[in-house]
C-alpha cells in the first residue's frame, strides 16, 4: 500500500491542501453578511480540520519516505517557464520539517481559538502560511524556493499588524522590510547562479557546484548574498532586532509558527545551500560565522536575563538557540550538522511550546509582564508543571530534547575548534539562569497580586494543544536515535558535499 | 518597386486596426456631436468593443515575418503586434473604467471615447514607425489627445494646470524630439529606419549622430516619464481625473517603450555601446528616484505616479542591456505591471464618499473589514506591484535582473534589489492603511465595471499568471524574434 502512495502527488497535496481549505474560506465569506460568532466558529472547525488532515497525508508522505536512501524522494517535475520548473522533493532533513510544519498547524489553529476579530481573514492568512512554509521545504527549484521562501512575508507582515499587541505596525513592517532587504541580494544572487549554471534545479546546481562550477571569488560573493538573507531569518546577531519586535507584538499562534517554523528556513536554506553549493567559501567564513554565533550565544542570553516582557525573554533565548544551530552546521562535521538539524526540530517544539505557555496566562490576564505574575503555581498547578516541563526543555536538562542538540553541536564543533565550543558551553549555563529566573518569578513564591486570584488552570483545548508537545520534547530526549537515525543519509551527504572541497 | 496605387493597395488590408480606430473615431464624433450627453454611453461602449477588436485583429493578422507599408513608413512585426495588442487591451479596460466613472460624475461629454481612441491610433503609429516622420506623427497625435484628457475638468483648477504643464512640458520634450531627429537626417542623409541603420554601420555620423540619438532618447524619457524626465509626472497625475491617470499609467507607457526598443534596436543597433550607457542611466535614476520620492507622498496619484518611474526604471533595465532577449524581457515586465496598476487605478475610483473620490493614503482606511474582497483583490495588485512573489510583478522583476546579470551589469541589479526593497515602505503603507486601521466613514459600493476589471487584474497577476507564464514567455519571444 505504501509503494502505491508513492505514485500520488504527496508532497503537492500537503503543500497545496491548505490553500484549497483557505480558498474555501474565503468563498464561503463572499456569501456571508456582518459578524456571526458561530460561523467563525465553523471557520475555525474547518481550518482545524483542513490542518489535521494535511498532518494525516504528511505522514502517509513519511511512511512512503525511505530513510536510508539519500537521494530526493517522492519528486515532482512539470516545466513551467524561464527554464524554471515546478519541482518538488524531499530529502530526510526535508521531511522532518514538513512533519514539524504539519504537526504544529493544528496546535497554532487551537491556539487561535481565543481570535474573536475577522477570523475568517486570520484562518485564510494561517493556512496560506502553511502552503508557503511546507513549500520552502519541499521546493527542487531554485526559484520555487524563492517563491516560497519570500512569499511567506506577505500573511505573516498581515496576521502581525492586524492581530498584534500594540506596537504591532510598527513590528510588522520591521518584519517585512528586514527580511526583504536579506532576501533580494539572495534573489540577485540565484540569478547569477542560473546564468551561470544555465538550470535552476537544486540538485543540479549542486552537482554543478561540486564539480567546482563556482570560482571560488565567486563562491565568496554568492555565499554573502545568501548570508544575508539566512542570517537575517535566522536570525543571527546582529541582524536580529526585528525577531524580539515580532515575536513580542504577534498573536500568539503566529509567534508559535515564527520561531518554530519560519527561523528555521534559515538553518534549512544554510544546509540546503551555503554548504553544499559555496563549500570553498563555507570554509572561508567558517571562524566568521563561529564568532557571530558565539556573540550571539553569550549575548543574547545576557540579554534574556534583563527581560521584563516574557515574550521578549523567550524571543532572545531564541535567538541564543539558533546561535548553536549556526554553529554546528559551519562546524561542518557529522555530529555538528546532526546536532544543528536536532536542535532546530526540538527549538521548534520547545519555543513554540513557551509561547504556548505564555499565550495561556497572556489570554488570561492579557499581560505579558514579568513583574504581574508570581506564584501561579498556587492557581495552576497544572499549567506551572506543563511550563516547567518546558523551561527545562529549553534550558536542555537530558531527558528532554533541548538537550541532545545542544551537546552534538558543542561536540561537533569541539573537534574543530575547542574555543568556540568553550564560549558556547558558557551560553548552557547562562540560560539556565535565564530560564530558570523567568519560571521562579512567574510560577514560584505566594500570590501577591490580587488579580491572580482569578486565574483558572488549563481547559481542555489548552490540554490538548499541549499533550502533543510533552509526548514530543520526551520522546525526542529520550530516544533521540529516532531522530538522529533518521536524518543521517541527508546529514552525511551534506557533510560529504561540504568536505569534498574543503581543502 | 510597387507604383503608389499598388502600394496603398498592398498597405490597406495590414493597416486594419488602424483603420477601424480612424474610422470610427471619425464616425464617433459626428455621432456624438449629434446626440450630445444622451450618446456617451452608447458611444463609450462602442469604443470600448472597437478597441478590443482593434487589438484582437492586430494579433490575427500578425505576419510571420515584418511587413513594409505605406512605402516603408510602418511596419507590421512581432513587436509592434505584442504592444499594440498590451495598448487596445489596456486602453479598452481604462475607458471602461472612464465611462463608468463620468456616468457616475454627470460629466458625459463624448469627446472622451473619441480622444481616447484617437490617442490609441497616434500609439498604434508610434509602435511601428519605420521612419523618423511616422515617429513624429505618432508621438504628437497620442500626446495631443493626452492634454486635452488632462484638462477634462475645464472648470477645476487643478485638472486645467495638469493639462497645461503637460502641455508645456511634453511641447518642450517633442522639440527635442523633432531637433534630434533632425541631427540624425543630417548625418545619416536618410530619415528611414533602414537607411539610418545602413548607414550607421558604415560608420557615418560620430558626434552629431549620437548627440541626435541622446535627443531622442530624451524626448522618449519624458514620454514614458523615465527620470530624470519625469518632473511633470506627479503633478499630471494628481490633477488629471482618475480614469485618465489610469490611462496614462498603462498604455502610453507601453508605446512609448515599443519605440524606444524600436528605435534602438533598429537604426541604432550599431551604436549599442553608446546607447546602452544612456539607457542604463535612465534606468538607474528611475529605480532610486521613483522608489525613494514615493516615500514621502501621502496622496494616491502621487504615489502612483512615483511608483510608475520606479516600474519605468526596472523596465527599462531589460533595454538597458543591450542583449538581444533584452526587448523581451521588458516587454513581458510591462505585460505584468500594466494590469496591477489598472487594477490597482480601479480600486481607487471606486473608492467614492458622498461623490468625492479617495485621495489620501487615510482614506483606505479599515477596508479590510468593510470590504474584505476588495482589499484582497488591492492586496494581492499592491504585493504585486511591489515584486513580491507568488505575484506577476515578481517574475518581471526575475527576468529584468536576469538580463543585467547576463549583460555583466551585477551592479545594476543591485542597484534594482535595493529600489525594490525601498519600494514596498510605500505599498506597505497602502496596505498598513487597508488592513490595520480602524474603519473610516461608509462608503459607496463599488460598481460592477469596477469590480470586474480590479478581479480581472488580480486574476492575472497571480492565478491565470502562473497558469500562462510560459506562454506569455514564449508570445513575447517570439514577437521580439519576428523583428529585427
Amino acid at each position: 500500500m505504501i509503494a502505491q502512495m508513492a505514485f500520488w502527488p504527496l508532497l503537492s497535496i500537503i503543500t497545496f491542501l491548505p490553500a484549497a481549505g483557505a480558498i474555501l474560506i474565503m468563498l464561503a465569506r463572499m456569501s456571508q453578511r456582518g459578524e456571526d460568532a458561530g460561523y467563525d466558529k465553523g471557520v475555525k472547525l474547518l481550518a482545524l480540520l483542513v490542518t489535521l488532515l494535511t498532518f494525516v497525508i504528511s505522514l502517509a508522505a513519511f511512511a512512503a519516505f525511505d530513510p536510508n536512501d539519500p537521494q530526493y524522494q517522492l519528486t515532482e517535475n512539470i516545466p513551467w517557464a524561464f527554464g524554471a520548473s515546478y519541482r518538488m522533493g524531499v530529502d530526510s532533513m526535508a521531511m522532518t520539517l514538513v512533519l514539524l510544519t504539519t504537526f504544529l498547524m493544528p496546535i497554532c489553529i487551537l491556539a487561535s481559538w481565543v481570535i474573536e476579530k475577522q477570523v475568517s481573514s486570520y484562518m485564510v492568512l494561517f493556512l496560506i502560511l502553511e502552503t508557503l512554509m511546507i513549500g520552502v521545504f519541499c521546493a527542487q527549484d531554485i526559484i520555487l524556493f524563492y517563491l516560497f521562501f519570500e512569499a511567506g512575508l506577505i500573511p505573516m507582515f498581515i496576521l502581525i499588524g492586524v492581530w498584534g499587541g500594540e506596537r504591532r505596525v510598527y513590528a510588522a513592517f520591521k518584519f517585512f522590510l528586514y527580511t526583504l532587504l536579506g532576501s533580494i541580494l539572495m534573489l540577485v544572487a540565484i540569478v547569477a547562479m542560473i546564468a551561470i549554471a544555465g538550470t535552476s534545479g537544486i540538485p543540479e546546481l549542486t552537482a554543478f557546484a561540486q564539480e567546482g562550477g563556482f570560482s571560488e571569488n565567486l563562491q565568496i560573493w554568492l555565499w554573502l548574498a545568501f548570508f544575508a538573507s539566512f542570517a537575517v531569518k535566522m536570525p543571527m546577531w546582529p541582524v536580529h532586532t526585528w525577531l524580539p519586535d515580532a515575536h513580542v507584538e504577534a498573536p500568539t499562534a503566529a509567534s508559535v509558527v515564527l520561531a518554530a517554523i519560519l527561523l528555521k528556513m534559515g538553518g534549512y536554506g544554510f544546509l540546503r545551500f551555503s554548504l553544499p553549493m559555496f563549500p570553498d567559501a563555507s570554509v572561508y567564513f567558517t571562524p566568521f560565522v563561529f564568532v557571530l554565533s558565539v556573540i550571539a550565544i553569550v549575548w543574547a542570553s545576557l540579554v534574556a536575563f534583563r527581560q521584563l516582557d516574557m515574550k521578549k525573554l523567550i524571543a532572545y533565548s531564541s535567538v541564543a538557540h539558533m546561535g548553536f544551530v549556526t554553529m554546528g552546521i559551519f562546524a561542518g562535521t557529522m555530529q555538528g550538522v546532526q546536532g544543528a538539524i536536532f536542535q532546530m526540530l526540538s527549538h521548534g517544539i520547545i519555543s513554540g511550546a513557551l509561547f504556548l505557555c505564555v499565550g495561556v496566562v497572556y489570554d488570561r490576564a492579557h499581560t505579558r509582564e514579568i513583574a504581574y505574575y508570581g506564584g501561579l503555581v498556587n492557581r495552576m498547578p497544572v499549567y506551572a508543571a506543563i511550563f516547567l516541563l518546558f523551561t527545562m526543555g529549553n534550558v536542555g536538562l537530558p531527558g528532554t530534547s533541548g538537550f541532545p542538540g545542544e551537546i552534538l553541536t558543542m561536540v561537533g564543533t569541539f573537534q574543530v575548534n575547542a574555543w568556540v565550543a568553550a564560549g558556547a558551553c558558557l551560553g548552557v549555563i547562562l540560560s539556565a539562569a535565564y530560564a530558570l529566573t523567568l519560571y521562579r518569578k512567574v510560577a514560584f513564591g505566594v500570590i501577591e497580586n490580587p488579580k491572580l486570584n482569578t486565574m483558572a488552570d488549563l481547559d481542555a483545548r489548552e490540554w490538548v494543544q499541549f499533550i502533543p508537545l510533552i509526548i514530543a520534547t520526551l520522546i525526542m530526549g529520550l530516544a533521540p536515535s529516532l531522530v538522529l537515525d533518521y536524518t543521517h543519509e541527508s546529514a552525511a551527504t551534506i557533510v560529504e558535499q561540504f568536505k569534498g572541497a574543503a581543502p | 518597386m510597387m507604383g503608389p496605387v499598388q502600394d496603398l493597395l498592398h498597405s490597406l488590408p495590414y493597416a486594419r486596426p488602424e483603420l477601424l480606430l480612424a474610422g470610427f473615431a471619425l464616425i464617433a464624433a459626428i455621432l456624438g456631436a449629434w446626440t450630445g450627453e444622451k450618446g456617451f454611453g452608447l458611444i463609450s461602449t462602442l469604443a470600448v468593443l472597437v478597441l478590443v477588436a482593434a487589438g484582437g485583429i492586430a494579433i490575427l493578422d500578425r505576419p510571420s515575418a515584418p511587413v513594409e507599408i505605406f512605402q516603408g513608413s510602418l511596419v507590421i512585426d512581432g513587436v509592434g503586434v505584442f504592444a499594440k495588442a498590451l495598448i487596445a487591451f489596456a486602453a479598452a479596460a481604462t475607458l471602461a473604467l472612464g465611462a463608468d466613472h463620468f456616468n457616475a460624475t454627470r460629466e458625459k461629454r463624448f469627446e472622451f471615447p473619441v480622444l481616447m481612441v484617437l490617442a490609441v491610433l497616434g500609439m498604434f503609429v508610434m509602435v511601428s514607425a519605420q521612419d523618423l516622420i511616422s515617429l513624429y506623427v505618432g508621438v504628437e497625435l497620442q500626446s495631443l489627445c493626452a492634454y486635452v484628457l488632462a484638462a477634462w475638468r475645464r472648470d477645476d483648477a487643478h485638472s486645467s494646470e495638469a493639462g497645461l504643464k503637460y502641455f508645456v512640458l511634453s511641447a518642450l520634450a517633442s522639440g527635442l524630439l523633432l531637433y534630434g531627429a533632425s541631427f540624425v537626417y543630417g548625418f545619416t542623409g536618410s530619415i528611414r529606419f533602414d537607411a539610418i541603420a545602413a548607414a550607421v554601420s558604415q560608420g557615418a555620423g560620430g558626434v552629431g549622430l549620437i548627440f541626435g540619438l541622446v535627443l531622442m532618447l530624451c524626448a522618449l524619457g519624458f514620454k514614458m516619464s523615465a527620470a530624470p524626465f519625469h518632473m511633470w509626472t506627479p503633478d499630471v497625475y494628481e490633477g488629471a481625473p482618475t480614469p485618465v491617470t489610469a490611462f496614462f499609467a498603462a498604455a502610453p507607457k507601453i508605446a512609448a517603450v515599443a519605440l524606444m526598443i524600436r528605435v534602438l534596436y533598429e537604426p541604432f543597433a550599431a551604436l549599442e555601446s553608446q546607447w546602452t550607457q544612456v539607457v542604463v542611466a535612465l534606468s538607474a535614476i528611475s529605480m532610486v528616484w521613483g522608489s525613494f520620492g514615493a516615500l514621502m507622498q501621502t496622496n494616491l496619484k502621487r504615489l502612483m505616479a512615483y511608483s510608475s518611474i520606479t516600474n519605468m526604471g526596472f523596465a527599462l533595465m531589460g533595454v538597458a542591456s543591450g542583449l538581444e532577449e533584452g526587448p523581451s524581457a521588458t516587454l513581458l515586465y510591462l505585460s505584468l505591471y500594466v494590469p496591477a496598476t489598472i487594477g490597482i487605478f480601479a480600486l481607487i475610483i471606486s473608492m467614492r464618499r458622498a461623490g468625492e473620490s479617495a485621495e489620501t493614503i487615510g482614506d483606505l482606511a479599515g477596508l479590510a473589514r468593510k470590504r474584505p474582497w476588495m482589499a484582497a483583490l488591492f492586496t494581492m495588485l499592491l504585493f504585486s506591484l511591489a515584486g513580491i512573489p507568488p505575484f506577476a510583478g515578481f517574475f518581471g522583476k526575475l527576468l529584468v535582473f536576469q538580463a543585467a546579470i547576463s549583460a555583466d551589469m551585477p551592479w545594476l541589479a543591485v542597484l534594482g534589489g535595493v529600489a525594490a526593497v525601498v519600494a514596498p515602505g510605500y505599498y506597505l503603507r497602502l496596505l498598513a492603511s487597508i488592513w490595520f486601521t480602524a474603519p473610516a466613514a461608509p462608503m459607496q459600493g463599488p460598481s460592477v465595471a469596477v469590480m470586474t476589471t480590479a478581479t480581472a487584474a488580480a486574476a492575472l497577476s497571480f492565478p491565470v499568471l502562473v497558469l500562462a507564464l510560459g506562454a506569455l514567455e514564449r508570445w513575447a519571444d517570439w514577437a521580439v524574434g519576428r523583428s529585427f
